[in-house]
């Protein structure tokens, strides 16, 4: 949106597009990651004799926290289908024309969109049963079931608001034009409304979806075996040796960065593509 | 107030409804120190985190070239991976490799306790989106507000503290409103290096008595009411601050 005016007036307040890091392609930033990593190893090197470098154990460790990162990438995946298909519901809840419906979705969306994360997820996994009974037979709820559903729930309050956000988003032009071309409110919505928001909610969302990805190691504390936990074992079998924390941490962080960077790219490229043109 | 303690205790014995940190006096003060203790971490995060933000927002309009690009790097570095592990790599990695000093006692210690990594490593997670947001407020003053002050002798300094910053403050308080909403919401993740905030001593209290769901319910609510009162308390300082006739 830019306004052409000569006038000294405030400019309407723009998203600030972050800047590419240092400019660099995701080809760099590997090369960037690896140096990251063997240079604290290096710089870690004067290891006891008798004992391997911290790159040598790191690489021996390497695939187990591959193996972690991919079940943190799998518990933000499903957290985030789920979340979404319960939050889209709750967000047409929230512009429903019952009041009943709007009030309470409204509420559920603000509760858990205040309340922090990790609470809820303390809330799932103490609060859901290890298994349910259903029919005689039984269905066991493990924990990682129990870390997607906890996490489902903050992603819900957010997928929420925004859908809600973005039908707000639209001009009342759309809803007045439906309404004089005789469809109903339930037609207005599928043919007309929800198609343009799609547009609309797809950077928001997938902001979210970084967000969450971020968020799943918190499962670690609640004794989920992802990424966090495994990277926490390994350094407790190495010995607990000190030289071992800064590679050992500074590798998960990278295997974050390395995912999550070129999802907030792609976010911000999204963004520039769908921006409203006034 | 022994009343209403002896109440909850009765209802406990009537209905099992167990909230001990409402009747058991050294439940309570964990709770009261728990409470204490997020909001002193919120509000230390939140005075360094602004000012990392605005310091940051002054440097990306710096005309060095390695400034911008250290700036936007650690914008992405911070934005772009869990403040989980982040608190870990400061608390674990940094943590011990900086010098200990002698404590009370005649051991050692670290320098920086679990609080104090807490805070400086969240400030500067919540400082990264701070910088962006600063930046943008930054960038909706128009250039001629800028080139009077300059044509008034302003330094570069004075431009940015007495004329840019103020305007620009009013603009980005909604969107700084978000932000450290979230940040009040992140400090739970101090429960992981053991900081005594509201979670961790919720923790302690369901492990001594067994009353898992109460605290939960209890611990939500208070979390509902601690961002609510933070939210009422901007909202009425964006109103207060309001440009007339912008947005």
């Amino acid at each position: 949106m830019k306004y052409e005016t000569d006038l000294p007036v405030m400019l309407p307040l723009e998203r600030h597009q972050s800047e590419p890091f240092l400019g660099l392609k995701s080809k760099h930033i590997l090369t960037v990651a690896l140096i990251a990593i063997i240079g604290p190893c290096v710089a870690f090197a004067q290891a006891p004799s008798g004992q391997e470098s911290p790159l040598a154990v790191l690489v021996n460790w390497a695939p187990l926290l591959l193996k972690g990162f991919i079940f943190n990438l799998i518990i933000s995946i499903s957290a985030m289908a789920f979340g979404t298909a319960i939050g889209a519901i709750l967000g047409l809840g929230q512009i429903s024309l019952i009041a009943a419906t709007r009030h309470s979705s409204w509420f559920v969306t603000q509760f858990f969109r205040n309340a922090p994360w990790l609470v809820l997820l303390f809330f799932a996994m103490f609060l859901l049963p290890f298994e349910i009974n259903i029919l005689g037979f039984k269905i066991p709820f493990p924990d990682w079931l129990k870390a997607i559903l906890g996490l489902s729930l903050p992603v819900m309050a957010n997928v929420s608001e925004i859908v809600r956000g973005a039908v707000r988003s639209l001009p009342s032009g759309q809803w007045e034009a439906a309404e004089s071309l005789a469809y109903t409110r339930m037609q207005t919505l599928w043919l007309i409304i929800l198609p343009q928001c799609v547009k609309r909610m797809l950077p928001p969302w997938m902001n979210l979806y970084s967000i969450l990805t971020m968020a799943t190691v918190l499962a670690s504390i609640v004794g989920v075996s992802e990424v966090m936990t495994l990277t926490g074992q390994a350094l407790a079998s190495e010995g607990g040796r000190p030289e071992l924390l800064a590679p050992f941490y500074g590798f998960v962080l990278l295997l974050f960065f390395i995912y999550c960077y070129p999802i907030a790219r792609f976010t911000v490229w999204l963004e520039k593509k769908y921006a409203v043109i006034n | 107030m022994e009343m209403v303690y002896e109440w909850f205790r009765t209802l406990y014995q009537e209905t099992g409804i167990n909230l001990p940190f409402l009747y058991d006096e050294y439940d309570r003060n964990r709770m009261i120190d728990g409470l204490f203790t997020t909001v002193k971490l919120s509000l230390v995060c939140l005075f360094f985190s602004i000012i990392i933000g605005v310091i940051g927002a002054w440097l990306q309009g710096s005309s060095f070239k390695w400034t911008r690009r250290f700036v936007s790097g650690y914008i992405q570095l911070f934005r772009n991976t869990p403040p989980l592990v982040q608190l870990y790599f400061f608390y674990f990695a940094i943590g011990t490799l900086l010098p200990r000093v002698e404590n009370d006692w005649g051991g050692q210690s670290p320098i920086f306790g679990s609080f104090a990594w807490a805070a400086i490593s969240l400030s500067f997670f919540a400082g990264a989106f701070n910088v962006e947001i600063f930046r943008s407020g930054i960038e909706a003053v128009p250039k001629s507000t800028v080139e009077a002050a300059e044509a008034l002798g302003f330094s570069k300094l004075q431009i940015y503290r007495d004329i840019t910053l103020p305007l620009a403050f009013r603009v980005v308080l909604p969107a700084l409103n978000n932000n450290l909403v979230n940040l009040v919401k992140t400090t739970t993740l101090a429960y992981a290096i053991a900081v005594p905030e509201m979670l961790y001593e919720a923790n302690q209290i369901w492990s001594d008595n067994v009353n898992v769901t109460e605290m939960m319910v209890f611990l939500l609510l208070a979390y509902f009411v601690l961002v609510g009162i933070l939210v009422s308390g901007m909202n009425r300082w964006e109103r207060a601050m309001k440009i007339p006739g912008y947005g």
